[in-house]
This record gives structure tokens, sequence and C-alpha cells, in this order.
């Protein structure tokens, strides 16, 4: 019963978004306050009707109703409780509901928490929103509905995919959507602004609490998936290139791009076609992501499904959403206002180069994302574009601006002085030099760009420090004055600084890790010993154990520096009892500085197993550094200012600023 | 029986779970190492965008050792590879050849990155020649003068450091 | 004027350049996973095989060039392999069609049992103890089938199971006409 209120909910919200969609729209075209205000209440509406929907399916979970389809195909009596509530969205359905219901909440969000912003344009976003709330609530219900029945009901479910069935994998979806139905926001509002024809510094100000909330999410998403990968896939990668992966990494650099220029519109009245052109893309791209997860056209280990039919719908929803949107965006967009000058060398222009080699990155990951589709097609035969392409195309895109990252910031705006930055700049760069050469000089026969990832890290670090110094004019003032600027600095510059430096700390873990890993194989036996980096792991014993839905093989290593035992590492072979895949489960011990790993595999029948073991250098500090990248992404939203009405105080504001 | 049914899990499970084998690998360290580079390269054709090294597959295997096998051979990186391409065609190659077929995919970028810095360097150009501003009047003049002598006021009592 | 107005409508060419690609991309005739054989129209690998039964005649690649063969790779414990087999059947006794069968990966007892149970339409069948002939073909997994012509150059690779379908409109007309 509950599942067929969740069902005619889904039905309903379709209904409500579609008048939302039309209603609000039409009244701001005409100035019909009344239509407009619909806008309000059908978005809680709406968020009401989804929010059962999406209830109604995880109470299915919860309580194995296996006559729910959905649930029959995903889930298993005797899996535990948290993956019987992240397996909702585990799976192609009920990832979708959990989609519209965030759009919903954001929507909602608007609605109620809007209030100053202008009648028109708010009325607008609401009704974009709603639209593609419509797309997607029109793909559920016509070719992925969560609530079909299934009758008669099997006895159990044929449990969801093990690799899913992980404390960190259960929320990385989550996080992504969050990631992306905020872009859908910032379409919203981008596309909402072209239709008033009117897009201003106090648009981009409304923009970046949505912004930076989503580049936030995805930047945990994205980190969160990558750290599973490392632990449970059993070799120490963290990065693939896979397309999936690609497919949530496009929209985060184009997210970073939008980010950056939102900021010049906003401070400077500038490059607002290109924030507007971003905003567009950004959501494209999560689009396409969809698109590819669950469409079939390309091979990837993450692929949800692969129904053609489904593909096809999802590219008619991206052809309406963003064909429109292009076409509305070359119509518009000539005649939005100008904006502010500056001069090349300037933070506006350190940030035009910063959008310029994002977006050049982000078309290169397509490239090599869908090349092989590209020849396909034409019937070319094919390729595979595996990490060597991105290694020589991506990364030294990257050079030039992780060493544009270090001086930006140090720019003034609409004027830089260049040559001043630089002479602030001298001492990190003195560092920088210094931190290469240590480097080409210790390592022992790592490749070369080792010293150049360490070099820009500590560049990039140092421009922070030097940026940061600057700003609270350390050494101009007597040091209590330079701490009393520190506490008071807006948040949002104190994000910028954490942000950047989680960057410079990840790049110098994504360097370390990959330049200087070290690996042993072999097959041991209860007793046996191996040294490894100058630890000696030894073999305890291989125990077999059982865990609710599997049986699993625990070795025991311990891990000897110095005849003292440091660790104890516990990797698992597990074997799941309904899907019948094994999984590894590596025992990881971390030192801040370096990650000892190990893993288990198969026994050879004699009394041996075959053992992998890792030291992984530096790769804790690729998660510090995107925990600190998340940190600088919530310092700044918490930024007070991000809170207050449109900037427009009279004394404040000087006159100058037009408006078409 | 148990080892019977670990070793057919072992068999049918492609996920990426365990992959090079200690009884594949060379006694050489330094030929061992060039099979793992070359590895990385070859893609396991029956899994899902994995290279060989890092796959369970029997394919993956019979790859590695066959990789291995040519080394001992004597040929060079690059005959190694010819000798599994001419197997498996392109597509088993992760890093793909430059070919015509994969020019737009190999200069791509480059030209991407080109073509946009032009039109980047276009357009602050323009900007600059078409931005040049009206004179103020006397009135103007005295109203901005007004403005600014107000700013002065009152960023002196709070912070004028950059704007962030 | 009209220029900068083109450049804003950029963004819309490229975007529906690329949704044509993705609707190609979403043709149901294509296996995104299936790997093109790097064989086709060059010499079949050379090979000398041994017979799967002690005693009977083995198979080499010097014997090509006689007539237009067709090369079975199969093993027991593959399923589709089950499913296709009687096709092949049908291929070599009504059809006229010689079929060489080569082991992939398996025993030979087991063979031996599972073409008792099926019936064998295996002009030979030959062993490849450590698929190097596989690896030669370019075999990446079982079933697949090769048509090679009179002059010993790989003509067609079908991998996975045969289907009626392609039997009748691919390779019997294809064999006809590499007859010819």
């Amino acid at each position: 019963m509950i599942v067929e209120f969740g069902h005619y909910a889904l039905i309903l919200a379709l209904l409500v978004a579609l008048v939302q969609a039309a209603l609000p729209l039409a009244g701001a075209a005409r100035n019909n306050t009344a239509w407009m205000n619909v806008a309000m209440p059908a978005s809680l509406l709406l968020l009401a009707l989804i929010a059962i929907a999406f209830l109604a399916l995880m109470r299915a979970y919860v309580g194995s109703d296996f006559s729910v389809q959905n649930v029959a195909d995903n889930s298993h009596v005797l899996k535990p409780l948290l993956y019987k509530l992240s397996g909702v969205w585990g799976n192609h359905e009920g990832s979708l509901v959990l989609w519209v219901l965030i759009l919903a909440i954001f929507g909602a969000a608007v609605a109620l928490f809007g209030r100053n912003l202008p009648a028109t344009l708010k009325a607008r976003v609401l009704s974009v929103q709603a639209m593609i709330a419509s797309g997607f609530l029109l793909f559920m219900l016509f070719t992925s509905n969560p609530f079909t029945r299934l009758d008669p009901a099997p006895l159990t479910g044929a449990d969801l995919n093990p690799l899913l069935q992980d404390p960190g994998l259960a929320f990385h979806p989550p996080l992504l959507y969050l990631g992306y139905v905020g872009f859908s926001m910032t379409f919203s509002f981008a596309v909402a602004a072209l239709i008033e024809g009117r897009v201003d510094a106090a648009w981009a100000r409304w923009v970046r609490p949505w912004t930076l909330g989503a580049w936030t999410a995805l930047t945990a998403g994205i980190g969160l998936g990558s750290w599973w990968a490392y632990y449970e896939l059993g070799w120490g990668g963290w990065w693939f290139w896979d397309p999936v992966e690609n497919a949530s990494f496009m929209p985060w650099l184009l997210g970073t791009a939008l980010l950056h220029s939102a900021l010049v519109a906003e401070k400077r009245d500038a490059l607002k076609s290109w924030t507007v052109l971003l905003a567009i893309l950004t959501f494209a791209m999560s689009l396409i992501g969809t698109f590819l997860v669950r469409s079939g056209i390309l091979t990837s280990v993450h692929a949800f499904a692969t129904d053609p039919t489904r593909g096809l719908f999802i590219l008619a929803l991206l052809v309406v959403a963003i064909g429109g949107a292009f076409a509305l965006y070359a119509w518009r967009a000539p005649q939005l206002s100008p904006g502010g000058l500056f001069r090349p060398v300037s933070r506006e222009g350190a940030l035009l180069l910063n959008n310029l080699l994002l977006a050049t990155a982000t078309a290169t990951v397509f490239l090599g994302t869908f090349y092989p589709l590209f020849l396909d097609a034409l019937g070319a035969g094919t390729v595979s574009v595996g990490p060597p392409f991105y290694a020589a195309t991506f990364v030294p895109l990257m050079v030039p601006l992780l060493l544009a990252m270090g001086v930006g910031p140090s720019l003034a705006w609409k004027r830089g002085d260049l040559g001043g930055a630089l002479n602030r700049l001298a001492v990190a760069g003195g560092i920088s030099l210094v931190a290469a050469i240590l480097v080409w000089s210790l390592q022992t026969g790592g490749p070369f760009m080792a010293g150049i990832g360490f070099a820009l890290a500590v560049w990039i670090a140092g421009g922070v420090a030097t940026e940061l110094a600057t700003r609270i004019g350390l050494g101009r003032m007597p040091l209590p004055a330079s701490l009393a600027r520190l506490v008071r600095l807006p948040r949002a510059a104190l994000g910028m600084t954490l942000a950047h430096l989680g960057l410079a700390i990840a790049i110098v873990g994504m360097t370390g890790s990959s330049a200087w890993v070290e690996e042993r194989i072999a097959v041991m036996r209860p007793g046996d010993k191996i040294e490894l980096a100058g630890y000696e792991f030894r073999l305890d014993g291989v125990t077999r154990i059982d865990g609710p839905n599997y049986w699993a093989f625990r070795a025991s290593f311990g891990v000897i520096d110095d005849n003292r035992t440091v660790a104890t590492l516990r990797p698992e072979r597990r074997f799941f009892r309904v899907q019948r895949r094994p999984t590894t489960e590596a025992g990881i011990r971390t030192t801040g500085f370096a990650d000892l790993y190990a893993v288990i595999g198969d026994p050879d029948g004699e009394g041996g197993w075959t053992v992998r073991l890792y030291r992984e250098p530096l790769v804790p500090w690729i998660w510090a550094g995107i925990l600190a990248m998340m940190a600088g992404g919530l310092v700044s939203l918490s930024d007070r200012r991000l809170r207050v009405g449109a900037p427009g105080r009279a004394r404040r504001a000087l006159p100058a600023t037009e408006n078409a | 029986m148990i080892r019977v049914l670990l070793v057919a899990i072992a068999l049918l499970a492609s996920a990426p779970a365990f992959a090079v084998e200690p009884d594949e690998m060379l006694a050489d360290p330094a030929l061992e190492a060039r099979a793992r580079e070359i590895s990385r390269d070859l893609r396991c054709l029956v899994c899902q965008n994995q290279s060989i090294n890092d796959s369970d597959a029997a394919l993956a295997r019979d790859l590695r050792l066959l990789v291995r096998e040519r080394l001992l051979a004597g040929d060079s990186d690059e005959q190694v590879i010819d000798y599994v391409s001419a197997r498996y065609g392109d597509f088993v190659l992760l890093d793909p050849p430059v070919k015509p077929k994969t020019w737009l995919l190999w200069f791509g970028p480059a030209l991407l990155l080109l073509i946009a810095s032009f039109g980047v360097l276009r357009y602050l150009r323009r900007r600059q020649n078409a931005g040049a501003p009206v004179p103020l009047d006397a009135t103007e003049r005295r109203r901005l003068d007004a403005l600014l002598r107000e700013v002065d006021d009152s960023t002196r009592s709070s912070d004028a450091g950059h704007t962030p | 004027m009209w220029r900068r107005r083109l450049l804003f409508m950029l963004p819309l060419a490229v975007f529906g350049l690329v949704a044509a690609w993705f609707v190609a991309g979403l043709d149901p005739d294509r296996n995104p996973a299936a790997v093109p054989s790097a064989l086709i129209d060059r010499p079949a690998p050379p090979f000398d095989l041994a017979a799967l039964v002690e005693g009977a005649p083995g198979f080499s690649s010097a014997e090509l060039g006689r007539d237009v063969v067709l090369i079975n790779f199969f093993a027991s414990w593959c399923v589709p392999c089950r499913i296709e087999h009687p096709l092949l059947i049908d291929l070599a006794r009504t059809r006229q069609v010689p079929i060489y069968g080569i082991v992939y990966k398996d025993q030979p007892d087991a063979i031996k049992r599972w073409l008792g149970e099926l019936g064998s339409p295996y002009a030979r069948v030959l062993v490849d103890p450590e698929s190097r002939t596989a690896l030669d073909f370019g075999v990446y997994g079982v079933p697949e089938t090769y048509v090679i012509d009179r002059e010993g150059r790989v003509r067609f690779r079908f991998a996975g199971p045969l289907d009626a379908e392609t039997v009748e409109l691919t390779l019997l007309p294809l064999i006809e006409s590499l007859r010819e």
C-alpha cells in the first residue's frame, strides 16, 4: 500500500512540476504576480510529494519487501541495515528518486530563502528547476519506475553488488548528486538570467552559494570514490581515467572554472557571458555523465545499466535542456551589457587564463572519453584511450594553470602589477626551485615529473602564504595588528586560502604516490617474512570468518621495524554468498606520510597464499588535501556576506554600473 | 571440494581484485619492471577498462605471460607492443597509436588551446580598444570628488586591504 | 557584428555535433565491447596443432588454401558454444562447409564427453595446449569463428555464438563468393 502511495506521489509530483514549470514563467513574462506566486507553494508541494516517494521506497528496502521489483533486484534479507538504506540509491531507478529529491529540496530552498531575489528572476529560476524535474520524473515514470511490482514476489532478493556494500561507497552517490543537482541550480539561474536579459553582479552573488555548495559536494563525492577505489580494489591505485570517473571529473573542472568566473562577475561585473556559458556547460556535463552511466554506450566498471531506450530518453532530455539553453544563449547573450574592463595582466586576466586552461582540460578529458565512440560511430574501427593519453595531454595543461594559481591571488583587480607580485613571490619561487632540485637528487629512479609536481605544489603553497601575509600586513605592522587582521578576514578569503592550500597538499600526495610506490608480490606461508621499504612483513596466519552475507579469509600480518611490531594489517578476501563475487578488503596502516598496504589473494592449495604488499608514500596527503579543499568550500559558504541582501547600499556602490 | 570451488570462483571472477601472480614474475628485476610497464599499457579485452596488469581474467594472464616471453626472447618494448597489437588490433593498446585516425585525439587538445588562446587575446584586445572612457564633464567631476571623499572617510576606520 | 553573433552560436553548433555522435552511439547493433579483428584480409597465422584424439591427423596452416574453411574456437565449459552448436552441425552437414575446431583452455576428456553428447560438426578437432594459436589469432573469448579463404587469408571473424541470421545473411553468402 505504501509503495502505491509512493507511486501516486511521483505521478502527482510530475503534474505539480509541469504546473510549476509553466505558470511562473508565463507570469514573469506578463508581470502577473498571482501566477509568479504559484512557484513557492508548488515547490514546497513538489518537495513533499517526492519525499513521500523516497520514503516509501526506503521503507520497502528496510522492510525487504521483495514484491517491489527494484528491491528484489538489489537487496537481500541478510544485508546489513546501512546497505539496505544505501541500496535505495545504489541502483538506477532509486538513484533517480534521490536525484529529484535533492532537486526538490534545492528548489524549495530558493523558494523559502530567496527573499531578496527580484520576483521575476525567482519565478523564472523555479520554473526552470521544475522543467528539469519534469524531465526526470517523466524519464522515471516511463522507463525507470522504482515502484513496479513483482507477482509472485520472490522469497529473497538478488543482493546488492558486493562492491557497493561498503561505507565509503554508500555515501558516494548522494554527495555526487548534491554536486550535480547544485549545478542544475546554477543552470536554472543562468537560463533565468538569459530570459530576463540581465546578468549583473547581484545575480553572480546569488549564484555563488549554489556554485560553492555544488563544488564542495562534488569534491567530496569524487574524493570518496577515489578513496574507496584505493582501499577496495586492491592494488593501491586511486584514479584510472575510467569513463565514469571522467564523467564526474568534467563537471568538477568546469565547476571550478564557473566558481572563479562568477567571482569576477560579482566583483567586477565582467566575464558575465562567460559565466553564464560555464553554468550551462557544467550542468551539461552533469547530464552527460548521467547519460554515460546509464545508456551503455561505453564500457566501464562503474556502469549502471546498459539499456539503449533509457539512453535515448536521457539524450532527448539533454537535447531539450542543453540545446534549448545554448539556443537561448546564442540569442540573448550578445545583448548582455559588456561589463568592466581590465588589463590582461590583472586578477581578472589571471582568472580568465584559469578558465581557459580548465575549459581546455575539460575538452581534453571529453575527447579522450568519447573518442572511441566517435571512431566507432564513423565505422573507423576503434581505439582504447587509457592513462597514457591523459598523462601526455592533461598533465601538461595543468602546469601553466598551477603556475598562474601561485601568482593570481597576489594580483590586483583591473590592473595588476606583475613585477611587484613576482617580487613578493620571490621567496616562494626560490623554495619551489630548491624543492624541485632536492626531490630530483634524492629520488632513486622515479619519474622526472615528480620534481615538477613537488615544485608546483610548493609554489602554490608559497603563493598562498605570501598573499595571506600581504593581506594581513605581516611585517609592515606590529604582529598583534596583523593577527587582528587575520581574525577579521572575510571567510571567503580564508576559504580561498584553505582550498588552494588543499590543492597543493593533494598534488604532493598525488605526485608522491605515483612516483615512489614499492611493491612485493609473493606466495607466503604462515610464519614467512618479506622485506619491504625497511620493514619486515610477517604473515602470522589466515583464518576463515563469517560475515552477515559473506564468508572471508582474513590474514594477519605483523609489520616489524627494528624488532618491534609496529602494526598489524588484516586484509580480507570476501566471498558473497548470493552474488558469488569475491572482493578484497586491503589491510592498511597509515603513518601520515605513507601507507603500508597488504592484500591477500587466493590459496595455492598447499598452505601458501598469494600476497601483495605495498608501501604507498604520501597517499594520505591526497585525502588530507581533498578534505582541506572541502573545508575551504564550507568556510567560504559560511561567509555572512553571502546571506546579506543584494549589494547596493547607497554609500558603498559607486553609481557607475549600467544594466542593459 | 572447497579447493575446486575456490579455484572456480577465482577463474570466473573478473573483479579487479588480483593480477600478477608470483609464478608469472620474471627472475630478472629489470625485465620484470619492463614487463610491468608494458602490461600497464595493454588493455584486458574481457574486462571493463583495465590493463592486463590489474586483471584476474585468464586472457590477461595469457597476455602477461606472452609479454614476458617476448622480452626473454630479446624483443624491445616497441616490438613487444607491436607483436600484441598485430594480433589484437589497436583496441588492445591503452596508449592509442598516433595514426591519421587518432590525430584529432592527440593533437586536438593543443589545437584547442591555441584556438582558444587566440580567441581570448582577440577578445581582450577588442575590449581595450573599445573601452576608452569618455572624459567626465565638470558636474560629473564634482560628484566624483564628493563620492571619493566619502569613500575615504568610511574606509579609514575599516580595513583597506584588497577586496577578496 | 555578425561575426560576434556567429561566435555565440558556436556552443549550440558544437553541441549539435556531439548529440548526433551520441545518437549514433546508441545504435542497438553496436557493441562497445566488441573488438574488431586485426587479421582481416591478412594471412592466417602459422600453426601446427595435434589432434584431440590420439592417432588422428592434426592440422596445420600449410594445409590451408585448398578450400574455404571455418575455424571455430570452443570449449565444453562455454555455454554460448552449446547454443551455437546445432548451427555448426547444420553448416557442416547440409551446407558442406569444412569446420575445424580448436579447443580453448579445456581438458581432453571433457571435450570428448561434450562432443559425444552433442555430436561433432568438426572435420578435425585440434588441441592448443598453451593457447598459443588462440593468441596468434587474437582470440579473446569463446566461441569465435573465422572464415579463411583459398589463399589462406582471414576474411571474417565472428565473436560470440553464431545465430541463424548471421549465418544466412553474412556467413553463407561470403563463403559462396569466396568459393567462386
